[in-house]
C-alpha cells in the first residue's frame, strides 16, 4: 500500500487545533480559497435559480420540471459529476465550480418555485381586489411570503455546496480539500482540522443566509421566521441550519 | 488490476500504467490521443472493470442502506417511545453529517484500516440523519383523533404503532429510504478513496493516470446508476403507498 496513515492517538484532536496555530497562514489561504470556490458557485446559482424558480411560481407552471429537478440533483454525484466536468474543462477550478453549481441549482429553483407557487391564494385576490398590478403582486406580496421557504433552500444548498466543495481536493482545485487528500503531507491532525474547518465554514455560510433572510424580510413578517423549517425537498421538517 | 485507490502517491511507487486496454494507437487512436470519451474503451472495459465496480457499487450501497435503516428505525421507535431521546441521537446524526466524507473515511482509518468495514461505517453514519428524522416524523403523523379512536377501540400501544402509526408512517419512511439510497450512492464514489470498490476506483484511478476515458466514462455511469435507482424507488414508492399518491406540495 502507498497510502500512509497516521495512528490515531488520543491527543489526535488537540494535535488538530495545534495544526491550526501552527499553519494559521496555510489554513487561511485554504479557507479564502474554499470560500472563493464555494462562493462563485453560490453566486452564479442564486442569479439563475432563485429568478427563475420564482418566475415559474408566479404564473403556476413547469411544476414537474421544477420539483422533479431537485430529485434529480440530490440523485448526482458529485465526484462523478466533477470528473465529467474535468474531461470538459480541464484542470482548474471551473469544474468543480460547475459541480457545485449543478448541486446547489436545484435545490434553490425547487424551494423558489414551491415558495412562490404555495403563497395564500386569497391574499393574492386581496392584493389584486386592491388594484395591484401583477408585478407589483409579484414584488410586494409573493415574494415577501415566500422568503422563509426561498431561503430555506438557498440555506441547505450553501451547507451541501461549502461541504462538497471539499471534493475540489482530489483534483487540484484548492481550498480546504487539498489539506483532506493529502494526509501524507498533513498528517491526520491536519485532516481533522480542515475537516473541522470545513464543519464551521458549513454553519457560518448558513447562519450568513440566515441573517441576510432577517435583513430583507419586511418587519411585519419577521416574526413567523423560524429556526426549524420545512424542507420541501424531502417534504419533512428540517432545522435550517443542517 | 488497479491497486492503487487514491491521488496520494508516496515518492518512488512504482510506474502508474493507465487502462488502455491492447496497444495505444493501432484502431483505437482516441484512446492513444487521450480523448475525452472513447467509446471503444468503454466497450473494450466494460466486462473487466465497468460491470464489476458497478454490482460493487449496488452491494456497498445495499449494506449500508441495509444497517442504516435497521439502527435508524431501532432509534425512531425509542425517541417515538420517549421524547427526551430524539435530541441526542438526533445531534449526533446531524454532526455525522456535517463532517466532509473524505475525512471522515481517514478518520476511521486507524482504527478499521483500509477496509470495507471502514467504508461501510462511514456510509451507515451518512444515512442515519434522514432516516431517523423522516421515521420519527411519519410516526408522529398520525392525526390526534385516529389515536383517540384507536384507544377508544381497545387498542394497546403496541398494537396501536403496528396497526396504525406505522401504516401512516410508510410514505415518510419510504421518502426517507429514497433520498439514502440516492445520497448512499453518490458518497460511496467518494469511498473508493479508501479502499478499490465500487464506480469511485476508476474515477480515481482515471485521475491518477490522466486518462481521461476512464473517468469521464465511469461519471457518467455512476450518475445514470444514481438516476436509474431514482427512478425505481419513485416508482415503488408510488405502488408501496398508492394512498398518499397526489403530492402533499399540491393545495
Amino acid at each position: 500500500m502507498t497510502l500512509a496513515y497516521d495512528a490515531f492517538k488520543l491527543h489526535t484532536f488537540a494535535d488538530a487545533f495545534r495544526f491550526m496555530a501552527d499553519n494559521s497562514g496555510l489554513m487561511w489561504q485554504k479557507t479564502a480559497e474554499h470560500l472563493q470556490i464555494s462562493g462563485e458557485a453560490m453566486a452564479i446559482a442564486l442569479v439563475i435559480a432563485i429568478p427563475l424558480g420564482v418566475w415559474l411560481g408566479h404564473l403556476h407552471r413547469g411544476s414537474f420540471i421544477a420539483i422533479n429537478l431537485s430529485n434529480i440533483g440530490r440523485a448526482l454525484p458529485s465526484l462523478a459529476v466533477i470528473a465529467i466536468g474535468l474531461g470538459i474543462f480541464g484542470i482548474g477550478t471551473t469544474n468543480v465550480v460547475f459541480a457545485l453549481v449543478v448541486l446547489a441549482f436545484p435545490l434553490m429553483l425547487t424551494n423558489a418555485y414551491v415558495a412562490v407557487d404555495g403563497v395564500d391564494r386569497a391574499a393574492i385576490e386581496a392584493a389584486r381586489g386592491m388594484g395591484m398590478k401583477p408585478h407589483q403582486i409579484l414584488l410586494k406580496v409573493e415574494i415577501p411570503l415566500a422568503l422563509p421557504l426561498i431561503f430555506a433552500g438557498i440555506k441547505t444548498a450553501a451547507v451541501y455546496v461549502v461541504a462538497t466543495a471539499t471534493l475540489g481536493g482530489v483534483v487540484g482545485g484548492g481550498g480546504l480539500g487539498d489539506i483532506i487528500v493529502n494526509q501524507a503531507s498533513y498528517f491526520l491532525k491536519g485532516v481533522i482540522a480542515a475537516a473541522i474547518a470545513v464543519a464551521v465554514l458549513s454553519f457560518a455560510a448558513s447562519f450568513a443566509f440566515a441573517a441576510l433572510q432577517r435583513a430583507v424580510t419586511p418587519r411585519g413578517l419577521r416574526r413567523r421566521a423560524k429556526l426549524i423549517e420545512p424542507d420541501v425537498t424531502t417534504g419533512v421538517a428540517e432545522v435550517a441550519t443542517t | 488490476m488497479n491497486p492503487l485507490p487514491s491521488l496520494m502517491l508516496a515518492a518512488g511507487s512504482p510506474p502508474v500504467i493507465p487502462n488502455y486496454g491492447g496497444p495505444p494507437g493501432g484502431k483505437h487512436g482516441c484512446i492513444a490521443r487521450n480523448g475525452t470519451f472513447c467509446w471503444g474503451w468503454v466497450k473494450m472495459h466494460w466486462g473487466d472493470i465497468l460491470q464489476p465496480r458497478l454490482l460493487e457499487h449496488l452491494q456497498l450501497t445495499a449494506i449500508a442502506v441495509g444497517i442504516g435503516f435497521a439502527l435508524a428505525f431501532a432509534m425512531a421507535l425509542l425517541a417515538h417511545r420517549k421524547r427526551w431521546f430524539e435530541t441526542p441521537f438526533g445531534t449526533f446524526s446531524a454532526f455525522l453529517y456535517t463532517i466532509p466524507s473524505l475525512a471522515l473515511f481517514q478518520l476511521l482509518v486507524p482504527f478499521t484500516g483500509l477496509t470495507v468495514v471502514t467504508i461501510e461505517i462511514g456510509l451507515v453514519g451518512y444515512t442515519l440523519l434522514i432516516l431517523f428524522r423522516n421515521t420519527l416524523e411519519g410516526l408522529r403523523s398520525a392525526p390526534p383523533d385516529v389515536l383517540e379512536a384507536a384507544r377508544g377501540m381497545g387498542l394497546t400501544r403496541t398494537q396501536t404503532l403496528r396497526r396504525i402509526e406505522l401504516p401512516l408512517a410508510l410514505p415518510a419512511i419510504s421518502a426517507g429510504l429514497r433520498i439514502a439510497v440516492v445520497t448512499t450512492i453518490s458518497l460511496a464514489t467518494v469511498a473508493a478513496y479508501i479502499t478499490p470498490l465500487g464506480l469511485g476506483q476508476p474515477i480515481f484511478y482515471g485521475l491518477q493516470t490522466d486518462f481521461t476515458t476512464e473517468f469521464v466514462a465511469t461519471g457518467a455511469l455512476a450518475i445514470a446508476l444514481a438516476i436509474a435507482a431514482d427512478v425505481v424507488l419513485v416508482v415503488a414508492q408510488r405502488l408501496l403507498t398508492p394512498w398518499a399518491r397526489g403530492g402533499r406540495l399540491r393545495t
